[in-house]
């Protein structure tokens, strides 16, 4: 078990956390202000993927295809909140479970009819080598990028809510929603826009996870239980609860899944270790999630307060 | 061939009777309880597999295997019922998600019953008295003795006092608790109820077909069980059956009797069934909420 696997592992932890976080923070902002379940939002993310996979093939530029994909998928979302989504915020939970459970059966199907069952996305050849960080230690160029990107977007994040009058309306308006529109918010043009960046930001991640975890229908379902979960440890409505969040998910998990049947394997049998190993660590980002809730059952950073 | 025939359709009968048990079960704990559970597939795959597994190492008793099967099932329940349901509202709905995806993840990496390829059974599980349930007609009425029972269970316990505690729960739980019920034991016992009933089902499943897999606990399982209900008529007595039956024959309908218009338009349609499901679905939660059993009731009364 040497530093360099344990520095790698790590990076891959944060990587992997911050593409959570771009789909985690629409999910809790979707949920903090309209007190929606939106269980689409994992479809959101597949049909960025498929769109950024068929537009690097159209324009032969991987830059192109994936930047082309962002406001694509923004307008899908913007289109779906508009038809669909809108009729839903007066709903209770369950409705709003059930309805959008039944949309990512319809997203499945139609992405399977319109694409086939999955596109084929392969990381740009100028991306593709390793890239040296420490003396004796390279870490895929790739990754970088993600990192790299991953970490604007939730700078810019930051900014756009902390430091902007838009980000300020929507900060109003996850915390309470009836006061910011009795101060004359126009909430629904507001929660639209919200929507399309938070498609938008699916995008994002699907587009550059595409890559590396495979373009294909039903992509979304996985990577949605962890954006709620991430939703859940940080606290609903809160951005900087999503961040801390996500990246305690991402950073757990994959440390979790490298490490611990290691571990397992050093104070327990082979057979038993090789079993509960890969099991125990699979399930360790919901150990964690149950943790969360039991001491602070609103979340680390409640919006809410 | 019409034994064929005949053998197709009660197989096909005795799985939607089963999967009725199963959204019967849920319906007991969404639709009286008020509580959305999105891990319900933990507890008919719970039952699955621990009679599979009993089943598999030699015990081919169903009246050891089964019972088995509902006490795990009961066991989980309570287990995963006293944590989540100290939550509320979503946080409810994440963690019973979340345990439903543990068990899947632990029954998935069980590689000594068959991992993720699933666990194949040579035969049914025998109930002895001179009945094989390896015939499709024995199955069927087993099948349909255990939703009976099911069914009477549940209009017994709707309407018992218990019954009434629960759905006043639903309705009101701040205004239950402040009359002085002890709203988390019975929310509780509830789940487990459910959760036994859950676990029956899974066990019926597993001999019905002689396979067990992990998908039997995804949480799109769950989603399909909840599918059901809603379609059926949350709440109503014969939401799970009308549910399962409405749910398992449109896919049957679909998939096995082709629509030649339809065809003409849109070839294979039958591999996208799927996508038909979802829009009944998405129409009924926009527009029939209360499901066929709401819209049959409201004819009635007007």
């Amino acid at each position: 078990m040497s530093w360099i696997l344990i520095v790698e592992q790590s990076l891959n932890g944060l990587q992997f956390g911050l593409m959570l976080f771009l789909l985690a923070a629409g999910l809790t902002l979707v949920f903090g202000i309209m007190d929606m379940i939106n269980l689409a939002h994992g479809s959101l993310y597949m049909l960025g993927a498929f769109l950024a996979a068929t537009l690097v093939q159209a324009t032969g530029s991987f830059a192109a295809g994936v930047l082309l994909a962002i406001p694509a998928t923004a307008v899908l979302g913007m289109l779906l909140e508009v038809s669909v989504l809108r009729t839903l915020y007066a709903r209770d939970h369950l409705s709003q479970v059930l309805a959008t459970f039944a949309l990512i059966l319809i997203f499945n199907e139609a992405v399977r009819i319109i694409w086939g069952p999955d596109m084929p996305l392969s990381v740009p050849a100028a991306l593709s080598g390793p890239v040296q960080l420490l003396p004796g230690m390279v870490y895929p160029a790739y990754r970088l990028l993600i990192i790299g990107v991953g970490a604007a977007v939730a700078g810019a994040l930051y900014l756009l809510v902390a430091r902007t009058r838009i980000g300020m309306l929507v900060r109003a308006g996850a915390s309470n929603r009836e006061m910011a529109l009795a101060m004359g918010v126009n909430i629904p043009r507001l929660f639209t826009l919200l929507f399309g960046v938070g498609a938008g930001l699916c995008a994002v991640a699907g587009a550059l996870l595409g890559p590396l975890f495979a373009v294909q229908v039903g992509m979304g379902e996985n990577i949605l239980i962890l954006a709620f979960v991430v939703i859940v440890i940080g606290g609903i409505g809160s951005i900087r609860g999503a961040l801390v969040g996500s990246l305690l998910v991402g950073i757990v998990d994959t440390i979790g899944r490298a490490f611990l049947p290691l571990l397992f394997g050093i104070f327990f049998q082979p057979r038993v270790a090789s079993a509960a190993g890969p099991a125990i660590a699979s399930v360790l980002v919901y150990l964690l999630m149950a943790l969360v809730l039991y001491i602070k059952p609103q979340g680390l950073f409640p919006a809410r307060g | 061939m019409q034994a064929e025939h005949h053998g197709y359709y009660l197989s096909f009968a005795s799985r939607i009777f089963i999967y009725a048990l199963a959204a019967t079960s849920l319906n007991l704990i969404l639709g009286y309880g008020g509580m959305i559970s999105f891990g319900h597939a933990a507890f008919v795959g719970t039952g699955a597999y621990v009679s599979s597994i009993l089943l598999s190492e030699g015990v081919a008793s169903a009246w050891i295997g089964w019972p088995a099967a509902v006490a795990a099932s009961s066991l989980a329940a309570l287990a995963i019922g006293a944590v989540s349901l100290r939550t509320r509202g979503v946080y409810f709905i994440m963690i019973t998600l979340a345990f439903a995806q543990m068990a899947f993840f632990l029954v998935n990496s069980m590689k000594a019953y068959g991992g993720d390829e699933g666990l194949s059974l040579r035969e049914r599980a025998s109930v002895g008295l001179g009945v094989d349930l390896g015939s499709d007609l024995a199955f069927y009425y087993a099948a349909l003795a255990a939703l009976a029972a099911g069914l009477y269970g549940l209009h017994r316990l709707a309407h018992s006092r218990f019954g009434r505690v629960i759905q006043a729960i639903r309705e009101n739980e701040d205004r239950a608790e402040a009359i002085g019920f002890p709203v988390y034991r019975y929310k509780l016992a509830c789940f487990v109820i459910a959760g036994a009933a859950g676990g029956l089902a899974g066990a019926l499943l597993a001999s019905h077909g002689k396979y067990v897999n992990p998908n039997v606990l995804h949480w799109t399982q769950s989603g399909t069980l909840m599918v059901m209900v809603i379609l059926g008529g949350v709440g109503r007595l014969w939401g799970g059956v009308i549910g399962a039956a409405a749910l398992l024959g449109l896919e049957d309908l679909i998939a096995n009797h082709r629509v030649d218009w339809l065809a003409a338009v849109f070839p294979n349609y039958q591999q996208h069934a799927s996508l038909g499901v979802g829009t009944v679905l998405l129409a009924i939660v926009l527009f029939a909420p209360q499901g066929i059993a709401g819209m049959l009731a409201r004819r009635k009364h007007a």
